[in-house]
């Protein structure tokens, strides 16, 4: 009897499981429009001072006049984190607080950390509206839940600055992100399809379905390579971002296919693909990665081909330059939309840092920063 | 299954069918998934890409020997997996790039686990905290630990000669190390199971702790060695795992604790302790590897993967458990 509730508690969660990724998979951010408009932003000039893509801005169509929000110096500055549960979001709050303290105006930065659950993200934003805020920066841990939370914030009358992942409402001052998935997904695929001459087998390695910035790097990726009427996706398959699993499905596919290239959507898993052929005794093919530190050393190491696009973590910068200029009075584009910088062979030099961590991510706007990285990764 | 048979009462049909009840489950399973990658992926056979996929089952095989000694005396390990990721993460860093710094990093990872395993058995013994609550708390330990420790990301990295272990083939041949560890960590295991007086406790505990107590059995000190075993084996799947895969990641551990699970429970050991062996174990592993080569083979997308693989864990166990009945 007691096996059978087992059981039944086995066929709970698989059907559980099943169920979280089949609602996951309708995806509201799917939209060919986005397609194009972040296909065509990667090939714009960007707006603002040259070599600091964290305060250059594109197509900054439409500015908010921020005149009622200036104010006197010190500035109380607030913060809703949703976590820094992964190494990405250490890097990039690790930048924040170095940019803040270019800032003598801002006499406080009050942090609070949602540890990825939106509930207490909620309750920290509420929290955070009783402090005499004189202005409020979020990064959501979900755009569904915080989009009420954003709104009040609004509603009282301080400016409110979002960024990574965004809200569905357009009550804040501005939206602060990189120009977003699908130009992340068409590099990778672009460069591949190229570097292939148009012809051969390609297998995309993703980390899960039903993510929204996921879904966008494969949707944008699957596309272009249907333009290629030689590329053949032989299949695309899911790590959940363990390389060991990335690695045991790469081995698996050479026991079926010539292998010609590997798309991913995520650079953590890149040098266990790319070791896969080593191991197997067979040449290692063009692969795509990430700023990710682990790839980019192997890459460097070995001598790979590869590009790796980036979703870069400086933009954690911008959200303090954002909030300085509201509070000077300066006006803000509404959406403020990043540069996309693509690490490439040409520029891997500048970025691969074999004294970090794998963990590192290399887009960070603070590779010129004396001491920081040192500080941040203790080497 | 069982009422087609019982409507032709042949005595070859009876036969067939007293021969095939002695069969376990697991073992047909396992064939039924080997013939099917047969018919995929024929090249699976070579012996290279057998020997590779050996390879790549010892950690989950190694993990799944350790996670059985604790299950056979009546209890659960749930932290195996934060376990293996503190491993990994410890030994990169301690590791640090330098070959010079092997042992030092063999003696930190099999000490943690140490440590970890006699904690896990203490706290269940001693304290009488179910060993679902005991592992699951220090799963979530050792998680935020390594967090903190590593600051999100794992400091240092392994070098070539930790990472043979994992990757490497015995110089000259085609055979893996991480094949010759298994075969060492299955003999071993067998020889703790069937040779020595703690085997035998480890079932009579499992299967009966208050007999076992009255007849002069130290319940409290195999409980705790089981988990001492267990922490020890999932160290060792550490090695393989990290040694396989290179990256440190703070995923390399994850999901281990419910692989193991259900590899030895698809392997006929019974949840709640006293019954069940090594060979099912092992077979249970196996089935587990093999069944993500044939459906990586199959291509099929990743929720009905899910959902096969659950079918196939339930569906198994429950004929074990019919048949246990009748």
């Amino acid at each position: 009897m007691r096996k059978f509730h087992i059981a039944a508690f086995f066929l709970f969660v698989a059907l559980l499981l099943t169920a979280v990724v089949v609602a996951q998979e309708e995806n509201p951010f799917l939209t060919m429009g986005d397609m194009e408009r972040q296909l065509a932003q990667l090939e714009m000039e960007p707006v603002g001072p040259e070599g600091k893509p964290w305060e250059q801005m594109l197509e900054p169509i439409e500015m908010v006049d921020t005149s009622m929000y200036a104010k006197e110096a010190p500035w109380r500055v607030c913060f809703s984190n949703a976590s820094v549960a992964n190494s990405w979001r250490v890097v990039g709050n690790a930048v924040m607080q170095y940019e803040v303290t270019q800032h003598p105006e801002i006499g406080e930065f009050i942090v609070t950390d949602a540890q990825e659950k939106p509930e207490k993200q909620i309750s920290d934003i509420e929290d955070l509206l009783t402090r005499n805020c004189d202005i409020l920066i979020v990064s959501p841990a979900t755009t569904e839940a915080l989009t009420p939370a954003v709104e009040k914030a609004a509603a009282t009358g301080i400016p409110v600055v979002v960024f990574d992942r965004g809200v569905n409402t357009t009550d804040y001052t501005t939206f602060i992100h990189p120009i977003g998935g699908f130009a992340f997904g068409a590099v990778g695929a672009r460069w591949l399809a190229e570097e292939l001459g148009g012809e051969g087998n390609v297998l995309a390695l993703r980390v899960l379905p039903g993510v929204d910035v996921l879904e966008t790097r494969w949707q944008a990726a699957k596309s272009i390579f249907d333009e290629y009427p030689g590329i053949n996706v032989v299949g695309m398959e899911f790590n959940e971002s363990d390389p060991a699993k990335a690695k045991a499905i790469v081995l698996d596919y050479l026991e079926r296919f010539e292998i010609n290239g590997i798309w991913t959507d995520f650079g953590g898993v890149s040098a266990a693909a790319a070791e896969a052929f080593v191991d197997f005794g067979v040449d290692v093919p063009p692969i795509t990665g990430e700023d990710f530190n682990g790839w980019l050393k192997a890459w460097q190491a070995n001598g790979y081909k590869s590009i790796s696009p980036t979703y870069p973590t400086f933009q954690w910068r911008t959200a303090i330059i954002a909030a300085v200029r509201i509070l000077k009075g300066e006006e803000v584009p509404k959406e403020w939309v990043l540069p996309q910088p693509v690490i490439t062979a040409e520029n891997l030099d500048q970025y691969a840092r074999p004294d970090l961590p794998d963990g590192h991510f290399a887009m960070c706007g603070c590779n010129e920063i004396e001491g920081f990285l040192e500080e941040l990764w203790g080497s | 299954m069982e009422s087609t048979f019982s409507t032709t009462q042949t005595p070859i049909g009876q036969r067939l069918r007293r021969l095939l009840s002695k069969v376990p489950v697991i073992l047909i399973v396992l064939l039924v998934v080997l013939i099917l990658i047969a018919l995929v992926a024929p090249t699976f056979y070579r012996p290279v890409a057998l020997l590779n996929f050996l390879k790549r089952a010892a950690p989950i095989i190694v993990v799944a020997i350790g996670q059985m000694y604790v299950m056979l005396s009546g209890e659960f390990d749930l932290s195996v997996g934060s376990l293996i990721t503190v491993c990994a993460a410890v030994a990169a860093n301690v590791i640090n790039n330098n070959p010079d710094n092997l042992a030092l990093a063999f003696v930190w990872v099999f000490g943690i686990a140490i440590v970890v395993g006699l904690i896990n058995g203490l706290i269940v013994t001693r304290l009488n905290v179910p060993s679902f609550v005991t592992t699951l708390g220090m799963l979530l330990v050792l998680q935020g630990a390594i967090s903190i420790y590593t600051r999100g990301a794992p400091q240092g990295g392994i070098t070539d000669n930790f990472r043979v272990f994992g990757r490497g083939n015995i110089e000259g041949t085609e055979i893996p190390y991480a094949f010759v560890i298994m075969l060492l960590v299955i003999a071993i295991g067998v020889y703790l199971m069937h040779f020595t007086t703690f085997g035998r406790r480890v079932y009579a505990v499992g299967g009966n702790p208050v007999a076992a107590r009255l007849s002069g059995v130290n319940v409290g000190r195999i409980k705790t060695t089981a988990f001492v075993l267990s922490a020890v084996l999932a160290a060792v799947g550490a090695v393989l795992i990290a040694g396989f895969s290179g990256v440190s990641s703070l995923s390399v551990g994850q999901g281990y604790e419910f692989q193991s699970i259900s590899a030895i429970v698809l392997g006929g050991v019974a949840l709640g302790g006293g019954r069940g062996n090594i060979a099912g174990a092992v077979m249970g592993a196996l089935t587990l590897q093999a069944m993500f080569s044939l459906l990586n083979f199959l291509g099929f997308p990743l929720p009905i993967r899910l959902s096969v693989q659950g079918l196939i864990i339930i569906g198994a166990v429950a004929i074990a458990a019919r048949r246990g009945r009748t």
